[in-house]
């Protein structure tokens, strides 16, 4: 795979770089805009984020590794993100779990062999409202039901 | 409720009316007018006497008065920061999100009169990063300020300029703690700071700034359109105006209320939430947030909401995010996933607290599962009381509140399991709460 930073993510790069008082505060969004464009962070990618704003390229890593968001390694097309928090435990994420992972045919942390499904855990999505609540990709999907997660899935395998 | 709505106007909990987040609505709510207005009559020390006199206090946890907040930045030139902590991920806490979607314009309208008032030219919405959407409405929100030459330079020809932009969080919860959040800015992991210094003066890029949550900047234009004195009558004599209350766990309705300060908690739990559900009865109550001590139904008896009454029984107002928990939970597997937490997001920083949480959700699983004895309840207290104020910020005493309270209040629940090798409570199911 090519790790090289397109033109459209070098630009949103130094956009990026203009709204703060040192380029290296510019790192997360950068970060956010390689893996929009990889899908993950690969050492190569985070590199070449930090050559493009010159940070040293143990910082950028360190940062990923902080951050739960970043990922370092593959995920499928839809990652699908369960807060396995209070609220949401008391409204039975166990359950959602469960069910999803037998309805994907996924155990939680692993991607399906076709590279369309991952499933993770997740602490506390901050809508405790509507649980039981998952994440996947940049959607929220509240109010879980067995029904809802039927219809998610249906809507999937057609995709 | 009584009083009028600060933050939420005339909006039902939970309507999700997109219009609400246009600029066109806003404005025709009497939205920038304040501002422009501020902007044109009023000082700087205008501005801080009127919040001040508002008596709001910080929504974002802690409680620091406002208006003290603003007036320890030094003043003259020179760059000054506000930062707005968007980063809400305190377990049972989801008001800023509905803030953020439903009332973009309000939070800049505020955060151009806070910078007003204390000197920052510059201001960054913090968002954490899962908040996609979230992020995006906002961004929307402030080009749309932009175009109207509401941000940026010599707004409504006073001279004075004030920037803003989003930076989005990318999953840490300790990014919500003040310190922590600069570093972030920064392009940094996580790690909180030492104080002293205060951010007052020694904040983001080592300049005075100011960190206030969204639902405390988002109080500011109606606090300066009505006068910080009307907004002082709404609550109660210590605990000033509304407050923006999460409900969540086993109502009938959960959801984002706006409510005056001093309503007792039982109208929030009857007649706005509809009471427990499944027609059952209240067992424990979480007041503010994952991390404050639990309490008994026993001990809601006479509850207010404000900042007072909850501390009088020992925990405290918090965030605002309100668990309820009925009778029939098991209190050893709800610490347990608090616990299971806290240890996921230690940042590392400090031995007390990356060595303690994983011991306490360790313990909180074995107590769970049926693999421990009375040593291991004995060890969760020991150890946290061990790590209780020996950190550099409050994570690892957010860890040890819930520890002690679930583990002494309920302490028969605990040895049931010792004794039963097992839990005796029923699973928590999926699928039977909506």
């Amino acid at each position: 795979m090519d790790w090289t930073l397109s033109e459209a993510s070098k630009q949103a790069i130094a956009e990026e770089a203009t709204k703060y008082p040192t380029r290296r505060s510019a790192l997360m969004p950068a970060l956010h805009i390689a893996q929009r464009q990889f899908g993950w962070l690969s050492e190569a990618a985070i590199e070449a984020v930090a050559k493009e704003l010159g940070v040293p390229v143990a910082d950028a890593q360190g940062v990923v590794t902080f951050y739960t968001m970043y990922r370092t390694k593959p995920v499928g097309r839809y990652h699908i993100q369960v807060c396995q928090n209070l609220s949401c435990s008391l409204m039975g994420a166990e359950g959602l779990i469960g069910y999803l992972e037998k309805k994907l045919g996924v155990k939680c942390g692993e991607t399906s062999p076709d590279g369309k499904f991952t499933i993770s855990r997740v602490e506390c999505l901050a809508a405790c409202g509507t649980a039981p609540v998952m994440q996947v990709n940049d959607t929220y999907y509240e109010k879980l039901t067995p029904q809802k997660v039927d219809d998610l899935v249906a809507g999937w395998a057609k995709s | 409720m009584a009083g009028p709505l600060v933050l939420l106007r005339d909006l039902k909990p939970q309507v999700d009316d997109p219009r609400t987040r246009d600029l066109d609505w806003y404005v025709g709510q009497g939205g920038y007018k304040t501002a422009e207005t501020v902007l044109k009559t009023k000082t700087p020390d205008d501005v801080i006497a009127e919040v001040k006199a508002s008596g709001i206090r910080g929504r974002g946890g802690a409680g620091f008065p406002t208006g003290m907040k603003w007036s320890f930045v030094p003043k003259g030139d020179g760059p000054k920061y506000l930062l707005c902590n968007a980063d809400e991920g305190e377990p049972g806490t989801f008001k800023d999100r509905l803030l953020l979607t439903q009332h973009p314009h309000q939070l800049i309208e505020g955060m151009i009169i806070a910078g007003f008032a204390f000197g920052a030219r510059q201001g960054y919405v913090y968002i954490r990063g899962e908040f996609v959407i979230e992020a995006e409405i906002v961004r929307r929100a402030i080009a749309e300020a932009y175009a109207k030459n509401w941000l940026g330079k010599n707004l409504w020809g006073t001279g004075v300029d004030f920037d803003l932009h989003v930076y989005r969080g990318a999953g840490a919860y300790i990014c919500g703690e003040e310190t922590s959040l600069i570093e972030s800015i920064e392009g940094k992991r996580g790690y909180p700071r030492l104080k002293p210094p205060f951010p007052a003066v020694y904040g983001a890029w080592g300049k005075p700034t100011v960190v206030n949550n969204v639902e405390t900047l988002s109080a500011v234009p109606w606090i300066l359109a009505k006068g910080g004195a009307q907004y002082a009558k709404i609550g109660t004599a210590k605990s000033a105006g509304t407050r923006l209350f999460s409900v969540s766990g086993h109502v009938n309705r959960p959801g984002v209320y706006e409510i005056p300060l001093g309503t007792p908690f039982t109208t929030i739990l009857n007649d706005v939430c509809g009471g427990v559900s499944g027609g059952r009865k209240l067992k424990a109550l979480i007041t503010g947030g994952s991390s404050v001590p639990i309490l008994t139904a026993a001990e809601t008896e006479g509850l207010i909401f404000d900042f007072e009454s909850p501390a009088s029984k020992g925990t405290m107002l918090g965030s605002g995010g309100v668990i309820v928990m009925a009778e029939g939970t098991c209190m050893v597997r709800a610490l347990m996933v608090l616990m299971r937490f806290y240890a996921h997001e230690s940042c590392g920083q400090c031995t007390p607290c990356r060595d303690g949480t994983p011991w306490l959700a360790n313990l909180t699983k074995m107590i769970e599962t049926g693999q421990a004895s009375m040593n291991e309840i004995e060890l969760l207290m020991s150890v946290s009381k061990k790590m209780a104020g020996n950190t550099i910020c409050p994570l690892a005493d957010a860890a040890v509140m819930p520890a002690q309270s679930y583990a002494t209040k309920f302490r028969d629940e605990f040895i049931a399991h010792l004794d039963g090798k097992g839990c005796p409570f029923p699973a928590w199911t999926f699928g039977e709460g909506h």
